[in-house]
């Protein structure tokens, strides 16, 4: 079963649990930006093993499936097309086989993901079926997708919630993307770094007390944070050791950037905070433009936030799969 | 702190990641110890994932598997299982892999022997003399997927920089940056000066061992002629 890339969009590239495992040889995690959008879209078409999904950043790609599929679009909420038929964001759908699927621009926030029943198939590369646009690694010799390839799907029962037809489809029911696109516009959280300190005061109080805007040079290995420009009370020579998604470094021209899911393995860079993780999710929806403030967290606020929403992300997953066997 | 590792810092950086610091700067005797570290860690903590850097190692953990009674995660239990691996665990370190690494040295291959040796006031023939006579270590892996960051340069072959990087440096391209050699291993924009050219694949995502080098390695250079490099690349 496969579906053809008529117009690939802006950026779409498929993402998984991400690569787990390798950073001692210097290969980097990648995965998807958003997971719990990765995730609920699995779930949503009845995937339960960490299949890969399509990540599209801004604007969506043109697509034609060859076969009947069930597909679900989380994430941003994007305009989404089959054949002449606007799909209800965040639902299960069906498609018949030769659907033109056009995925428009997102009109809240900046990323969305198209899980299809099935998964899209690839041989996983390093244990893992994401992309690494910057080490060229994972599905399509680790590259977005383009105009003319060939997306392969996993082999999967039919979903019993649909019966087949020649007709597209949407379940009644989908979810409520509210919760987790943060219309709010609450500041991002944020541990001080090991380099802290080493700001100037200005620089330290500026970190909590100024906005910044996402630059337009951001992308899946980092944001850069336009806005004050930070300063340190004098340069640090440092030695390179590991970095990660969340970390908040400042290179030498003061402004800060947020290492996010393509984090290099390691890196020079001060490193002034770290997000709490809880909070990257709401990182990869956000846009180039878009202000952000830093609050300040501790560790024990961190961990208790990633708890709780992961156990309300696991209760709303069970309760997704119930209503799906119950449709 | 485990008595043996008595410059042993614990600096937590996230949520599920630890720093364990044992020295500020690239130094041979650290980066060994860093790797001796990681071993002892590895065989009595293995589901916690390591990366060493030249002076610290990173420790990636699920904290949701690190819990206490009232679910909350405990900072305490991981502590203690770190320094009681460490306790048990001597600071003397296995012997070392040695890889050895076949270099043809300048011509289209090293496009910058010459501006290192003039740099450095030594003719070609020493400046490869000098670069293959040393043991190296792996200091760490990075920058890009199979990437040695090596200890060991002959201080007489540091040479800064290129002012302005390559857009692209071939793969297999052996390189000085400052104090540091490393060998690119694929086809990537890079400023460190080019000396010559390995015909070994160092990276290869599908292969069993992927990486040709593992941190911690000793690895020699050995020159070699562009016949010799020709008749092993085509293997």
């Amino acid at each position: 079963m496969s579906i053809d890339v008529i117009k690939p969009g802006l950026l779409s590239s498929l993402q998984d649990a991400g690569r787990r495992s390798y950073a001692s040889l210097g290969v980097g995690r990648a995965g998807a930006m958003d997971v719990p959008a990765w995730r609920l879209a699995n779930a949503l078409v009845g995937n339960t093993s960490g299949e890969a999904a399509l990540e599209i950043t801004l604007a969506g790609p043109m697509l034609r499936f060859r076969q009947d599929a069930v597909i679900a679009v989380t994430g941003g909420v994007i305009e989404a097309r089959a054949d002449d038929q606007l799909l209800p964001p965040w639902t299960s759908c069906f498609l018949p086989a030769g659907t033109l699927l056009r995925l428009g621009g997102i009109q809240h926030g900046c990323r969305s993901y198209l899980a299809v029943r099935g998964g899209f198939d690839s041989a996983p590369v390093l244990g893992s079926r994401s992309t690494d646009l910057h080490a060229c690694i994972g599905p399509l010799d680790g590259r977005a997708i383009q105009a003319g390839d060939v997306l392969t799907i996993g082999e999967r029962a039919a979903a019993p919630w649909f019966h087949s037809g020649r007709h597209v489809k949407a379940l009644r029911w989908g979810l409520d993307p509210q919760p987790w696109l943060g219309y709010a516009q609450e500041p991002l959280a944020l541990m001080r770094g090991h380099h802290y300190n080493a700001l100037d005061d200005a620089s330290q109080q500026a970190l909590f007390a100024q906005h910044f805007l996402i630059s337009k040079d951001s992308n899946r290995t980092g944001s850069r944070m336009d806005g004050a420009l930070l300063r340190l009370r004098q340069a640090l020579e440092l030695v390179s050791e590991a970095t990660l998604p969340g970390t908040l470094q400042l290179p030498p021209s003061g402004q800060p950037i947020l290492l996010l899911a393509e984090a290099p393995v390691t890196g020079g860079y001060p490193r002034i905070g770290q997000l709490a993780a809880v909070d990257l999710p709401r990182v990869a929806q956000l846009r180039p433009g878009d202000a952000v403030y830093f609050r300040e967290t501790a560790m024990d606020e961190a961990l208790q936030r990633l708890r709780e929403r992961e156990q309300s992300l696991q209760r709303l997953l069970q309760r997704i799969e119930q209503r799906l066997e119950s449709t | 702190m485990p008595q043996a590792w008595p410059t042993m810092r614990i600096e937590p950086l996230a949520e599920d990641a630890w720093l364990l610091r044992l020295g500020t700067s690239i130094d041979f005797e650290v980066n060994a110890r860093v790797h001796a570290m990681a071993a002892a860690l590895k065989s009595r903590l293995a589901e916690v994932e390591y990366v060493p850097a030249y002076a610290s190692l990173l420790l990636r953990f699920d904290p949701m598997s690190w819990l206490e009674d009232d679910g909350r995660f405990s900072e305490q239990r991981l502590r203690e299982a770190i320094n009681a691996a460490l306790d048990q665990a001597s600071t003397a370190e296995a012997e070392p892999r040695e890889i050895t690494i076949p270099v043809c040295y300048g011509g289209e291959a090293g496009e910058d022997l010459l501006d290192v040796a003039s740099y450095s006031q030594l003719s070609p023939e020493e400046v490869v003399a000098r670069h293959t006579r040393v043991t190296y270590r792996v200091a760490m892996l990075g920058f890009a997927p199979g990437f040695p960051y090596l200890l060991g340069l002959d201080p007489a072959l540091a040479t800064p920089r290129r002012s302005s990087p390559r857009m692209s440096v071939p793969a297999g391209s052996v390189a000085i940056g400052g104090q540091q050699t490393g060998i690119y291993p694929q086809e990537l924009p890079g400023g460190w000066q080019l000396i010559g050219r390995t015909p070994l694949r160092l990276f290869d995502p599908a292969a069993a061992t992927p990486s040709l080098l593992q941190p911690g390695d000793a690895v020699r250079f050995q020159a070699i002629d562009e016949h010799a490099y020709q008749r092993l690349a085509s293997t």
